[in-house]
């Protein structure tokens, strides 16, 4: 479903050129859980908005559900994110302005799904991250943990072919931490495919595949890559 | 492409103004300052206009005056030998006599004191003819207005404007009495009805006397002014040629005499207050502009502090025009508000200054309403256009970064 092949991803620095991605390739199949793991500055930011359509890669190919995102306009690319990409942001990204309900409602939004509709499913989302009953709070009313779960809730609305979560639980404590990445792993087991970038090896441990970025490079790909 | 239908891309951006009260509340204070103060001003200047306008047109849009002089911008009149002639009764005689002339009046007017049994009051005194009413649209509420009488004739016979009658007469009837203006004894025959003021002078605090009684009891060899009623408006231009032509034909070739038509009184009059205003409202537009700035300010720092909220727009799959618009949307909102908030100030403004100063000409010209509320349209597009274009041109990545 996913498959990346041979992708580079490189920047002009002054003079130079700094290689963010060196000859990455990987495959993740549906319902998969997979942890990206790296330190900073391996590249796992570069591959995780490559593989949400937020960046292109420089060389090589992306495949996302048979499309080759390389060759897709802006638009196209804006139209993937809203339909099949679900994003969850270490620093949750919530609108303070909108309540959990609104949040929710948001990429349902523009995605032109009429009003009674997005209502109805912002209610069956937050409601399967338990936090119906916060519909109406604002994010400033909600504990870091339940924010994170409002995310969740927002990144599965549009039930998206996978949903990439970047540190989802840096800015977490362990309780709240431990509650998030439930929902995630429920979720996953009910066949959404999900993605974690961390550098949390403990958090990446829960994952069914662990695949090491260092220096742009992937480390060690597993064996029996399909 | 825009992604979202109009009323939910509204409903979005009324919520970003809604999210940020004071910072929108004191953008839109800064519109609807410049806004109040052109409907104001533009209002002031419109009721000034329409004040003149319909102090003049009560003696009719037909009227003509002639007066003695030429107003010149060049030159010194009449040191070198430039003989002036007088404007007598006999020019308006002859003028009165001309096809499309209605009627016709020559003035002479001088301050005298009107006594009856000891009371006495200084007023103007106007010597008139018979057809005064018909030419100043005035009539008399008691007796009856002057009679024809040949212009020369000293007739002894007075007409009271309705303020002097009453203080001097009190609530007893003038008619009939006898009143001394200097060393001449008139019969009163009438009592004018109210006409108010025109332009500082009181017109029901005068006297009202045969044009040669005027002339013998001032003194005056020449009138002061000679008005005339034109048929028709269509025939003004070319009853003006033939009037100087008639009286440079007696003047012996010379135009020492000014021509004025009431159309022109009122245009240079208009196109005074026209250009008032215009300066004043164009200096009230600069309130305009400098609301437009603070739209513009606030937007660009509202870019700046919301740039996660940009980045996030964008990767939940907003395209680069949705966020374009939703900020233009914003800032026109902004304009609009203030606009709305502008005008409705202005008009409250005018009822309280209605009450607290009756008189005061006050009139909200209807496109000045509409150029308003189309020029906050404006501003705040053109506000929005550079803070908008930015919101869109973000990276989404380097936009999600920020928080």
């Amino acid at each position: 479903m996913i498959e990346l092949q041979g992708v580079w991803r490189t920047y002009p620095v002054g003079e130079g050129v700094v290689h963010a991605l060196r000859d990455v390739s990987l495959a993740i199949a549906p319902g998969e859980h997979v942890a990206l793991i790296g330190p900073s500055g391996s590249g796992k930011s570069t591959l995780l908005h490559i593989l949400g359509c937020l960046d292109r890669p420089s060389q090589g190919r992306y495949c996302l559900e048979g499309r080759d995102v390389g060759t897709l306009s802006e638009a196209e690319r804006s139209q993937l994110r809203r339909t099949r990409i679900g994003f969850v942001f270490q620093f949750f990204h919530l609108l303070a302005r909108l309540t959990a309900q609104g949040n929710v409602e948001l990429p349902m939004l523009f995605a032109g799904v009429p009003r009674e509709e997005r209502k109805a499913r912002a209610a069956q989302a937050l409601a399967s991250v338990g936090l119906l009953p916060r519909a109406g709070h604002r994010p400033d009313q909600l504990s870091g943990g339940e924010r994170q779960r409002v995310a969740i809730a927002r990144a599965v609305v549009m039930n998206p072919a996978m949903v990439l979560a970047d540190e989802p639980t840096g800015n977490l404590d362990r309780a709240s931490a431990q509650e998030v990445m439930g929902v995630l792993e429920a979720m996953n087991r009910q066949g959404l495919t999900l993605v974690v970038v961390t550098h949390d090896p403990v958090l990446a441990a829960r994952a069914r595949r662990v695949v090491h970025l260092s220096d742009g490079m992937l480390a060690d790909a597993p064996a029996g890559e399909a | 492409m825009l992604l979202l239908p109009s009323a939910e891309l509204l409903r979005f951006a009324l919520g970003a103004v809604a999210g940020h009260r004071l910072r929108s509340a004191l953008s839109v204070l800064g519109v609807g300052i410049g806004v109040a103060a052109v409907v104001l001003l533009t209002s002031l200047g419109e009721g000034t206009r329409q004040y003149i306008v319909s102090q003049f047109s009560q003696f009719g849009a037909n009227l003509l005056a002639i007066n003695p002089g030429k107003v010149k911008t060049m030159g010194v009149p009449g040191v070198f030998g430039g003989t002036t002639h007088l404007l007598t009764p006999q020019d308006a005689e002859a003028l009165r006599r001309l096809p499309g002339v209605e009627a016709m009046i020559p003035v002479a007017m001088g301050q005298g004191r009107v006594e009856f049994e000891g009371r006495g009051r200084s007023v103007y005194i106007y010597g008139v003819n018979h057809e005064l009413p018909r030419v100043w649209g005035v009539g008399t509420a008691q007796g009856s207005f002057l009679p024809p009488l040949d212009p020369g004739r000293r007739a002894s016979l007075a007409v009271l404007g309705p303020k002097l009658a009453r203080e001097i007469f009190g609530s007893a009837s003038p008619l009939g009495q006898r009143i001394r203006i200097g060393s001449e004894s008139l019969v009163v025959i009438g009592v004018m009805e109210p006409k108010g003021q025109l332009l500082g002078f009181d017109l029901d605090d005068t006297a009202y006397i045969p044009v040669g009684t005027a002339m013998g009891l001032f003194n005056l060899a020449e009138l002061h002014e000679i008005d005339l009623l034109a048929a028709t408006s269509e025939g003004i231009p070319a009853l003006s040629d033939q009037i100087k032509a008639t009286l440079m034909d007696r003047h012996r070739g010379e135009e020492d005499f000014t021509l004025t038509t009431q159309t022109e009184m009122l245009e240079v009059f208009g196109r005074v207050i026209g250009i008032v205003t215009l300066a004043v409202t164009a200096i009230a537009g600069i309130s305009l502009v400098v609301g437009a700035m603070g739209i513009l300010t606030v937007m660009w720092i509202s870019v700046h502090e919301r740039t996660g909220e940009i980045g996030l727009l964008r990767a939940l799959g907003a395209d680069g025009a949705t966020v374009q618009a939703l900020f233009l949307l914003e800032a026109i909102l902004l304009a609009l508000g203030g606009g709305l908030g502008g005008l409705a100030f202005g008009a409250l403004v005018q009822l309280v200054l209605r009450m607290i100063v009756p008189g005061l000409p006050l009139a909200t010209p209807p496109e000045a309403v509409a150029a308003a509320l189309l020029m906050t349209l404006a501003v705040g597009a053109a506000a929005g256009v550079l803070p908008a274009r930015k919101a869109a041109a973000l990276d989404p990545i380097e936009a999600l970064r920020a928080e």
